[in-house]
């Protein structure tokens, strides 16, 4: 291939090669191409299998008798001679492997509830073999296994993968598995070193066990035919290196959520000279990408019910962020872009991959209108602000998970998971005990007295719990990643990372507007708390009306900008695992309605075991002055203090977006510039009647690729579970007539 | 006394609006309406007494907050019946205009024209809702003759501004061959037509009546099928009536 020089000849640097060499595309979707004949036939055998996996309970198979790694697969293939991309993650479609590095009793509750028995071979294995899940229990402390009992602090990947870490992928069809092999070898011999100290000695560890995971992965390609010790030479063999990349790393980790990265700019480049080379056709092209998104609608993890109601309909997140703008001014959007949102046409709409869009104003125009198109067909895509993540992260940046940035192969992060900033506000009423379960999780405060809670003192309160359970939490996850690093390390993904990286220890807050409302209720109306023989406060009365978050009234909505800064603030305080830099994120995935479930009854009105609202959302039919005063409210909520991501899920009823098909697609584009020029962060947007719903939960058959988008990534509403669908029904669609 | 400073009362607002005018609009509810139509579904606006009183600053304050959004769409003053405060309006639009909206008002055309002029003339848009062109069908539909929205009509074509006609398609009262034909040869001569939507009656405001304790009489008469849409679209089309 001919491309521009650049300085990522000479060393790793995929940013410089795409920059040099890619092709902006400012034309409309006409030059799409509808499935192949093979690409429906290979699509219909896959709906197939689906079906039946759902059919069998939502696993289809699992090998009980491989530990799943880069190498332990005979290649395996859904339809030999129809696949142009093949890989699968074991040696059938849909059959599931067991990783337990992670936790081996998360491997043996699952294989139980699915009625299987763990192969002896595996079992023996793991009375000499510790895991990760091992490790971190025998350092936890009682205080932290109270708080994530109670569900203070929820969601810890303490049994199995932590995930959200993203391969650059992209370096295996740039640069071939030997000069990969090669720079590592070099970071080995050339690492200087003052004192072999626990830094130097786990850094030089880390690097032979990267250097082992490519041998792996070049063996794993072989056995499908394929030499990937030289450079890609067209896009199918571009496309086909990648996949098996990010084949190798799910093969390796299930971790809760597996990203892709960034990565169709970078193949536009390849198809451009193939399409003017005339190597390849649009049509051969798009065939190969629908491939590609095939495989990645087959990614599977095991995992038990109880995380399946923490996220709900197997997620995956095989997240891919697409257009952007690039940091000298020109957008990135290129045919490729096109291509891979037309998989939601040309195969239908689908959660997975979590199709993301970098969403800036200055996109060209046609491109804007095509993803409005595509969302208000499908609901299947996510927009994020490109704007507010290229000032911190450059233009090569991808999201892990929902709304995570990170710089691709140069930073990572420790998941965190999500502490429940609704339940430390019950802990602040309280005096430090459950407000369920009567016990003293948190320090012994002085519980609120009187007849009225007052704004100050409840405010004083509640900042002094969080000064707790900041630290807690900090710890806690302290103790899950020094854990995973020693006994389930990514090896694959960080074999595609630089040497020196950037990392974060990535926390987050389930319950903001709960929160919000509560103390808005506090201050604007009167709250009487209602005591039970425990004396623990367990309801509330609310007298008169406040303002509430979600409408664009700057009285509620300081109160959260002041709640979100506040508990940064005190997270930036503490000392992490390896020099990482703590952030945070307004994010619950579906993992609201659990949260809702384990918290008692708020000063806001809310009821106990009712559900939070998701992400960043207002509460469910308080924003009451339509979705642009909602919009506006989640949008002032700050970037800067919450890094790691702010979701906000917008549902909308089609009639309700505009009186015309044309008009629609238009208002929709005019709404995510708005957001987004006012700060805004990430938006789900769904475009769907309520209707639809409520007869896919009676008929579920009718609607197997029915998609919505819940807080940060996109689902099978099929898949959830009924009281998940419930709470997805009952949110505000904004409707006018 | 300056233009900010007069005041009237607010039915409600609506951040996101996609149906009344072009783009994504800021839609004001102003409170009041002279109409009883038998159709209504926001019956809670007639009362010109009830609502909040709002200056023009304070509104203007509060729908600057929303430019990035409406730039491109603007606002629209609906009702109730927004004509019914003729200052009020007259002084929301020109304050609008000021600041780079775009305004629509979506009314019934049911003052005087004389007393709402010169909102009429300032309004970018005007969402003209036609309710019958039969005198005595308008009367029972309405309790109001079709004169002053007629007249208001005629107002805008002399004026050379533009107009969006509104009509409703209620089963056994105005989705009729003869009286939508009559309708659009009417309509035909008029240039300042830019948009004909006709609306299909819907039943999502019936509960308001009963919370109202109002009495209904369209609680049998359903909403119109797609088929007789589509035969209203088709004479208006005829006409060469701009329906999509």
């Amino acid at each position: 291939m001919d491309f521009n020089t650049g300085v990522w000849e000479r060393s790793v640097n995929v940013q410089n090669f795409i920059i040099k060499n890619y092709t902006p595309y400012d034309g409309d979707e006409s030059f799409l191409t509808p499935p192949t004949e093979r690409t429906e036939k290979l699509w219909n055998e896959v709906k197939d299998l689906m079906q039946k996996e759902r059919q069998a309970g939502g696993v289809l198979d699992i090998d009980t008798a491989t530990i799943s790694d880069i190498d332990a697969y005979k290649p395996g293939y859904i339809d030999k001679d129809l696949e142009q991309i093949v890989g699968l993650q074991t040696d059938e479609p849909l059959k599931r492997a067991i990783m337990p590095f992670g936790g081996i009793r998360m491997v043996r509750n699952s294989l139980k509830q699915y009625g299987r028995d763990m192969d002896p071979n595996v079992e023996a294995v793991f009375k000499y073999r510790k895991t990760h899940n091992d490790g971190v229990f025998d350092v936890y402390t009682n205080e932290m296994k109270r708080a994530r009992h109670t569900g203070i602090i929820t969601g810890l990947p303490d049994a199995y993968g932590r995930g959200r870490i993203i391969g650059d992928y992209r370096r295996l069809p740039l640069y071939g598995a030997d000069f990969l092999i090669e720079q590592k070898k070099k970071s080995f011999e050339e690492y200087n070193y003052e004192v072999m100290d626990e830094e130097s000695i786990q850094h030089r560890e880390e690097l032979q066990e990267q250097i082992r995971a490519l041998e792996k992965l070049k063996r794993m390609c072989e056995s499908y035919g394929f030499d990937v010790s030289k450079p890609a030479q067209d896009t199918k063999e571009a496309i086909q290196w990648l996949y098996f990349a990010y084949l190798a790393a799910i093969k390796e980790q299930n971790g809760a959520a597996m990203s892709l990265g960034r990565v169709s700019t970078f193949l536009d480049i390849y198809s451009e000279q193939d399409l003017k080379s005339g190597k390849y056709t649009e049509q051969e092209i798009q065939e190969m990408v629908d491939h590609f998104i095939m495989k990645l609608r087959l990614v599977r993890f095991l995992r038990t019910q109880s995380y399946d109601q923490l996220f709900s309909g197997d997620p995956t997140w095989v997240t891919e962020a697409i257009a952007g703008m690039a940091v000298d001014g020109r957008h990135m959007v290129t045919k490729m872009s096109y291509r891979f949102l037309h998989t939601l046409v040309n195969l239908g709409p689908a959660p997975e991959p979590n199709l993301t869009v970098l969403w800036s104003k200055h996109l060209p125009e046609p491109f804007k209108k095509f993803c409005a198109k595509i969302s208000i067909e499908t609901s299947s895509i996510q927009y994020e602000s490109d704007s507010l993540m290229r000032r911190k992260f450059g233009d090569d940046y991808g999201i892990a998970c929902c709304v995570s940035a990170m710089r691709i192969g140069k930073q990572m992060q420790y998941f965190g998971a999500r502490a429940n900033l609704a339940k430390a506000l019950l802990y602040a009423i309280n005096g430090g005990r459950d407000e369920i379960s009567g016990e003293q999780i948190g320090p012994e405060l002085l519980a609120v007295r009187g007849k009225y809670l007052d704004y100050n003192d409840v405010c004083s309160k509640f900042d002094r719990i969080c000064d707790w359970l900041s630290k807690l939490y900090i710890n806690t996850l302290n103790c899950i990643h020094y854990m995973h690093d020693k006994y389930s390390y990514e090896r694959l993904q960080m074999a595609l990372h630089d040497d020196e990286i950037i990392r974060t220890e990535a926390c987050g807050i389930a319950g903001l507007s709960v929160v919000v409302d509560s103390l808005s209720a506090i201050k604007y109306a009167k709250v009487k708390p209602i005591r039970d023989e425990r004396n623990i406060v367990v309801d509330f009365e609310i007298e008169g009306d406040y303002p509430k978050f979600g409408n664009n009234d700057p009285r509620a909505d300081e109160i959260a900008v002041d709640v979100v800064k506040s508990f940064m603030r005190k997270l930036q305080k503490q000392k992490t695992y390896r020099h990482s830099i703590p952030t945070m994120s307004i994010l619950t995935i579906t993992s609201n309605v659990v949260y809702g479930k384990k918290t008692g009854s708020t000063p806001d009105g809310r009821k106990i075991g009712e559900p939070f609202a998701p992400g960043a959302n207002p509460m469910h039919g308080r924003d009451t002055h339509g979705c642009v005063a909602s919009m506006m409210s989640v949008a002032r909520l700050p970037y800067d203090y919450s890094e790691d991501g702010i979701s906000y899920t917008f549902s909308i009823v089609p009639d309700a977006l505009g009186r015309y098909e044309d008009d629609k697609a238009d208002n929709l584009v005019s709404l995510l510039d708005g957001y987004f020029t006012e700060g805004g962060h990430h938006i789900n947007v769904n475009v769907l009647n309520r209707d639809v719903l409520l007869d896919a939960m009676d008929h579920p058959e009718l609607y197997p690729q029915l998609t919505i988008r819940v807080s940060g990534y996109a689902v099978n509403f099929i898949k959830l579970t009924r009281e998940q669908q419930m709470d997805v029904i009952n949110r505000t669609f904004h409707t006018r007539f | 006394m300056s233009k900010l400073d007069i005041t009237g009362r607010i039915h409600s607002v609506e951040t996101f609006g996609s149906l009344d005018g072009p783009g994504i609009r800021y839609l004001l509810f102003l409170q009041g309406c002279p109409m009883r139509c038998i159709y209504c579904h926001n019956p809670d606006s007639w009362d010109l007494h009830s609502g909040t009183q709002m200056s023009v600053e304070e509104i203007m304050r509060d729908i600057s907050r929303y430019r990035n959004f409406i730039m491109t769409g603007g606002i629209t003053l609906s009702g109730g019946e927004p004509l019914m405060q003729p200052q009020f309006c007259e002084a929301i639009i020109s304050e609008s205009q000021k600041r780079g909206f775009h305004v629509a008002v979506d009314t019934s055309g049911s003052m005087p024209l004389e007393k709402c002029k010169e909102a009429v003339a300032l309004a970018d848009l005007l969402l003209l809702d036609i309710k019958a062109l039969d005198e005595k069908l308008c009367k029972e539909m309405t309790g109001h003759s079709n004169h002053n929205p007629l007249a208001i009509l005629d107002y805008r074509e002399q004026i050379n501004k533009p107009v969006w006609i509104r009509h409703v398609l209620v089963p056994g009262y105005t989705l009729d061959k003869d009286k939508l034909t009559n309708l659009a040869q009417y309509l035909s001569k008029y240039k300042c037509i830019e948009r004909i939507e006709l609306l299909p009656f819907h039943k999502m405001g019936e509960y308001k009546w009963e919370q109202l304790n109002l009495p209904y009489k369209l609680y049998d008469t359903p909403a119109p099928t797609r088929d007789e849409i589509d035969m209203a679209v088709s004479i208006m089309k005829e006409y060469n009536l701009p329906v999509k």
